[in-house]
């Protein structure tokens, strides 16, 4: 699956959801699908600021592509960074820096937030771009 | 929109009944909805909505008499000038002050505390000096005085709370001593909502000398503040807690400090004669005053506070207190939930403010399931990050009932916090 089609599937999925309890309910579930974050990564410089929850970002290299981990200590962030790892976990950072990552807007989750957590999510984005970047 | 005389009529017609809904009436806000859902406004103490009167004045200073005041001569300045006084006249008259002169406006508590917190600095502060606060403060009533402790060279000094919430004042003495130069204390935690004995410590501070700051943010809201009766050196408070608009602060101060104390700013018409060589300042109020005022909204405050008389009616008192008990009750007797600040007596000691925390779910995710749901809640530090350290929690979630809120929205929001909680565990 291309980038764009990892995306567009998210777009698709979140569609299918017209309460945002639902939608809440599916990035619950998503967030606590994440896999183990280990403690010994939750150190400050992985840590990511403007959330009024905590969220720690870490990845690695291997073949080319970057591999993200993440945790948070609440599960709705936990849920968000997990849909974003799905689409760009895995990626060359060429593909990475590609992306518009207009998702965000497009399944309408920046605007449903209040502006403390969507600056927390602009962050996330950012630390994601920032990583790929550096590893280009 | 119902003006005000209206609505005092209809309260003497219509006593004991119906007057959460009389009440309700006067604030468009709450008539919105969010998400599809009903609005249940329960951030009331970060941000009280606003009374129909405060936003009709509001607009017609804005339309009408929108000019500067204290300076021309012209018929719009005058009537700004006299709304903006009348504001001040309210507002003395609300705390029982001794002179008007010790009505200082503000843009808000924060203001308020930042001026005596530098002033009172400059007047009577050296280094190796003392500045006491309380475990419980809002930042607002930390951050000031640590500035001015460094600027200084002065030290601050905590007084803790118990694990209940309440002030250990039993060890204000020994934290008061020679070097003490001022106490700052708030009448209510913005986070416990538990009522501090402040009269009791404004005569224990007297006793050695020294002046008390009251952060009143949460006090002048809930209790009936008599200013000569406490005795307090300062008291500051904001309008926007109160039913007024935003940028409206009230700093009470002791004739007596506020004639010793230089200027915060300085500009405007606080000045008496400006050379070069001497500048004198206006007598008060005024020399605290500089630039120009928020015009449109510190007159709200007059509004605000003629609201806050009709709030004083024993029937709505009770039934807010119904309210309180009832999320009191429901909140503690939850085996998942912890609730911050608890009454050690009756509830009495406690206003209509709950903060707690949920164990094993994070106080974001439920805020943003409850927003959902139509219910405005603070999550987070609420500005008061040492108090969350002393309990050894991220953040807490909190809700702050205003007279214009309901039992069925309690009910209502008991039922979504269950379901809420129920999600994320």
């Amino acid at each position: 699956m291309t980038l764009l089609e990892a995306e567009n599937s998210v777009i698709e999925e979140f569609s299918m959801y017209d309460e945002w309890l639902d939608k809440y309910e599916y990035l619950i579930e998503l967030g606590k699908s994440l896999k183990d974050y280990p403690e010994s990564a939750k150190t400050d410089d992985k840590l990511i600021k403007g959330c009024q929850s905590r969220v720690w970002l870490d990845y690695r290299i291997e073949d080319g592509k970057i591999y993200f981990n993440a945790d948070s200590d609440a599960i709705i962030t936990k849920g968000i960074i997990s849909l974003l790892i799905g689409i760009y976990s895995g990626r060359t950072s060429q593909e990475i820096m590609s992306s518009d990552f207009s998702v965000v807007e497009k399944i309408g989750l920046k605007e449903n937030l209040s502006p403390t957590r969507a600056n927390g999510l602009v962050s996330m984005i950012e630390k994601i771009r920032e990583i790929a970047d550096r590893n280009a | 929109m119902l003006n005000l005389r209206v609505i005092c009529t209809l309260f003497n017609k219509l006593q004991n009944y119906m007057n959460v809904e009389l009440i309700r009436s006067m604030f468009p806000a709450l008539s919105r909805k969010v998400y599809g859902k009903d609005l249940v406004y329960f951030d009331n103490a970060a941000t009280s909505q606003r009374v129909s009167t405060v936003i009709e004045e509001w607009n017609r200073l804005s339309t009408e008499s929108n000019a500067n005041i204290h300076r021309a001569v012209h018929r719009l300045a005058d009537e700004a000038t006299q709304a903006y006084e009348d504001a001040r006249n309210a507002v003395k008259d609300f705390l029982n002050a001794e002179d008007r002169k010790e009505i200082i406006f503000t843009a808000g508590t924060t203001s308020a505390i930042n001026l005596v917190a530098f002033s009172f600095g400059e007047a009577f502060v050296k280094e190796g000096d003392e500045v006491i606060v309380t475990e419980a403060e809002h930042h607002s009533n930390i951050v000031p005085w640590q500035l001015m402790c460094e600027r200084k060279g002065a030290v601050l000094r905590v007084l803790p709370v118990d694990d209940y919430g309440h002030l250990k004042i039993e060890e204000l003495d020994e934290i008061l001593n020679e070097r003490t130069r001022i106490v700052a204390v708030t009448h209510i935690s913005n986070v416990l909502g538990i009522i501090n004995p402040v009269k009791e410590i404004i005569e224990k501070c007297h006793s050695r000398n020294v002046p008390v700051l009251v952060d009143g943010a949460q006090g002048a809201v809930h209790c009936k503040v008599d200013v000569q009766d406490l005795d307090c050196d300062f008291y500051a408070f904001s309008g926007h807690k109160l039913y007024a608009a935003t940028g409206t602060g009230v700093l009470y101060g002791k004739k007596k400090w506020l004639e010793m104390m230089p200027p915060y700013m300085g500009g405007g018409e606080m000045v008496g004669n400006v050379s070069f060589k001497k500048t004198t300042y206006a007598p008060l109020p005024m020399k605290f005053e500089a630039g120009t005022q928020n015009l449109a909204s510190i007159p709200t405050l007059k509004q605000a506070l003629d609201f806050v008389k009709l709030l004083r009616d024993k029937e709505l008192e009770e039934y807010n207190n119904q309210i309180r008990d009832y999320l009191i009750e429901k909140l503690t007797s939850d085996q998942r939930i912890k609730v911050y600040g608890v009454p050690r007596g009756t509830n009495d000691e406690k206003i209509p403010l709950v903060s707690f925390a949920v164990n094993g779910v994070h106080h974001e995710d439920l805020a943003l399931i409850l927003d959902k749901m139509g219910i405005a809640v603070r999550s987070g530090q609420m500005c008061a990050e040492p108090l969350m350290d002393r309990f050894g929690v991220t953040g807490m979630l909190r809700v702050s009932i205003a007279p214009y809120n309901t039992m069925e929205e309690a009910e209502y929001f008991v039922k979504c916090l269950d379901r809420a909680i129920g999600m994320l565990m």
